[in-house]
């Protein structure tokens, strides 16, 4: 019943958006839509809370410790992205930037877009992951060219073709798995993809086979977790569309593909046994945080700093999973949480900044906290988060992979240091005088929402301070199960 | 010399005419011409994938067959010369490398597709497993062939020839994925054409040409 509700609400939200068209409640409609999936959400955790896993429809569906919190934090977000954009949009049609069809449009495909990233996180089988994944790909791919500009056309055209052909690896790879499976779990092969009955079997897969398959997969659904150098897409596509799918694209997208990852990853080394596809992802990872600090420091464009900021943390936590073992993969998960949260919340108040400035180049915004205190604060306050600073919940999950890392992989503590303190330099330097200092905003049309990006900021300071039992429970379960080292 | 049944030197020879097309594609700069090498591959195909469900009596074969027929020789073809027509694109410019290069580039993949398929193929018990390397060629060679266009449109063709590449090596290495599976696969890929036709219109409004290199201003610059 919770699921049905679940993934139908943004599925009706869809047709009825598309539908209405732009009236003047549409934008009220989209979050009334958007409170609905979460309030499901909602249902469903408090029955896994009381029951523990749910299979239903025939196993196609599922929820376990790993996905529930995802689901729950992707349908929160959506909520509160939703509100968010309500006000946002109708200032950018009063600046002229939109026309009544394009909102038509934006509405429908982000009801859409929640859909594909929600069927992407319950379902059971690999098959049907694929396909919600590239579903994904597709409804966001309209929404990054809103604008028609010409750069927005380029950031779409980059974002299909490269996450088209990512994900085309990753169907290759879907298909070698299934493979492997059909020669153990047999039958009619309808259970040969459903992922509970892999991981029942996954040390009789065969090892050449599943070997081949992870790296298909990795590099094609690390290309839409934008792991480097398969990032390109990424920063054109954040900057270029609606600051509310930036903060969708960061926020939930790009966890939605690392779980994808993570999926996989679980089968393969059950198969292996051997540390491969850990070495993988600690070496993409890597990668991706070193590459994304430096090049933190040559963005003149706010939003692309926070793109950037996103490949950064998404290679800390693609590192910590590789690293493995209880401790690392508990803080990539709450990683995974606060960052979600906290980018967000940062895309909120930077979408309603660059309104006032008139421009999303850092030089031309200036002195936000002068005329409206709210958006500079969420701005400050998103940005101590996102470097790390105590007591924000990003914070405690660093702290706890570089721990680990000193541990586990000391050679790489250093690396991971000097990325951290570079990106940190980087983010602060540009935030500081774009908060404080002479102002040149004006005001907007309408007023903007701006509880969203306090409360996102408050849940993340309890998580640095405290993480509830039941959610440490699911992290600490779905840590074992993801296992590694 | 090992008997081989007739269907299945049928099914090995479609498996040949997969491959030979997808070098035609690599070095065809009308791009009409690829439409019509792209359905005549879908074509092919669909021919495989019915010789494979008659001989094998797996029925789902029969509709993923059906499936490949109506979209990829049918649907898309005239969707793409529809697009073709109204945007008035018929050539490519010189591709990033000279056709010989491109050829021996290919020649090169094959080699190694055939290298990466031995594992695949040493394990599976179907029938056409000889092809799962063929498979893997069409995929990596349609794969350069994006890599190497300038066009939207030729690119947009090398990314349905990876597509049929991936039916082609699912059918061959487990006689295709499940039902749920497949009509959720041509879902998207029907759904992705009709998202680019839209966006083809986009880029053509604002740059009045095809042209990718009106889209390379997004760039790290040093």
């Amino acid at each position: 019943m919770e699921f049905l509700l679940l993934l139908g609400t943004p599925v009706a939200g869809a047709l009825v958006l598309g539908w209405l068209g732009a009236r003047r409640f549409a934008p009220e409609l989209n979050a009334l839509f958007s409170l609905v999936t979460f309030a499901a959400a909602c249902a469903l955790t408090a029955r896994v809370v009381a029951h523990g896993k749910v299979l239903v429809a025939h196993e196609q569906f599922f929820i376990d410790p790993f996905n529930v919190f995802l689901v729950t934090l992707t349908a929160f977000v959506g909520l509160t992205t939703a509100l968010f954009s309500r006000p946002y949009m109708r200032v950018e049609m009063t600046h002229g930037r939109l026309s009544p069809g394009r909102l038509r449009l934006y509405h429908a495909m982000y009801q859409l877009f929640t859909f594909t990233m929600l069927l992407a996180l319950t379902t059971n089988n690999i098959g049907l992951l694929w396909v919600a994944m590239e579903g994904a790909t597709l409804s966001t791919v309209l929404l990054v060219t809103l604008y028609r500009t010409p750069a927005s056309l380029e950031a779409g055209w980059k974002y299909f073709i490269l996450c088209g052909v990512g994900i085309a690896q990753a169907l290759f790879g879907t298909i070698l798995i299934y493979f492997a499976a059909e020669k153990v779990v047999g039958g009619e092969g309808v259970t040969a993809l459903l992922w509970t009955h892999l991981d029942a079997v996954k040390t009789l897969l065969e090892p050449r086979v599943m070997s081949i398959a992870f790296v298909f997969l990795l590099v094609g659904y690390g290309t839409k977790v934008g792991l480097a150098p398969l990032h390109n897409w990424l920063p054109d596509a954040h900057a270029e569309g609606p600051t509310p799918i930036s903060a969708v694209l960061s926020g939930l997208l790009l966890n939605v593909a690392l779980y994808a990852v993570m999926r996989c990853k679980v089968l393969v080394e059950g198969s292996l046994g051997t540390q491969l596809p850990s070495n993988m992802l600690m070496g993409f990872g890597l990668v991706s945080v070193v590459l994304a600090s430096f090049f933190l420091w040559r963005q003149r464009d706010i939003k692309r700093l926070f793109a950037y900021s996103s490949v950064e943390h998404m290679g800390i936590i693609t590192f910590a999973f590789g690293m493995g073992g209880p401790v690392a993969n508990f803080a990539a998960l709450l990683h995974m949480t606060v960052h979600s949260l906290t980018k967000s919340a940062i895309f909120f108040t930077v979408g309603h900044a660059a309104q006032k400035a008139g421009s999303q180049l850092m030089d031309q915004i200036r002195g936000l906290i002068t005329l409206s205190p709210t958006i500079g604060w969420g701005l400050m306050l998103g940005s101590l988060a996102i470097i790390g600073m105590p007591p924000f919940g990003v914070f405690a999950a660093e702290f706890l992979i570089l721990t680990t890392a000193m541990k586990q992989q000391p050679w790489a503590t250093p690396i991971l240091l000097l990325a951290l303190g570079v990106a940190f330099a980087a983010v602060f330097g540009r935030v500081q005088p774009m908060v404080f200092g002479e102002t040149t905003a004006k005001r907007l049309p309408h007023p903007p929402a701006l509880l969203p990006v306090f409360v996102h900021l408050a849940i993340v300071l309890m998580l640095g301070l405290y993480v509830p039992p039941y959610l440490a429970d699911w992290y600490r379960q779905a840590a074992i199960m993801i296992g590694g080292h | 010399m090992v008997h081989i049944p007739l269907l299945l030197q049928l099914v090995n020879a479609c498996a040949a005419g997969l491959l030979l097309l997808s070098f035609a594609m690599l070095s065809q700069r009308r791009v009409v011409t690829l439409v019509y090498l792209l359905a005549t591959q879908g074509a092919l195909l669909c021919l495989a994938t019915f010789l494979l469900a008659w001989r094998t009596n797996q029925h789902h074969l029969y509709i993923s067959a059906a499936l490949t027929l109506s979209l990829k020789v049918l649907f898309l073809p005239w969707l793409l010369h529809r697009l073709i027509r109204r945007l008035g694109v018929y050539w490519d410019t010189e591709p990033l490398l000279n056709s010989s290069v491109t050829m021996l580039l290919g020649l090169l993949i094959v080699v190694f597709a055939f290298g990466l398929a031995q594992p695949i193929a040493a394990l599976s018990s179907t029938a056409a497993r000889s092809t799962i390397g063929i498979a893997i060629a069409v995929i990596l060679l349609a794969f350069m062939m994006m890599i190497t266009r300038r066009k939207a449109m030729s690119q947009v063709i090398g990314f349905l020839s990876m597509e049929n590449g991936l039916f082609f090596g699912a059918m061959s290495a487990t006689y295709g994925m499940p039902l749920v599976v497949e009509l959720g696969v041509a879902l998207d890929v029907l759904v992705a054409m009709l998202v680019l036709g839209v966006f083809f219109f986009q880029i053509r409004e604002q740059f009045d040409s095809l042209d990718l290199h009106h889209l390379e201003s997004l760039k790290e610059k040093p």
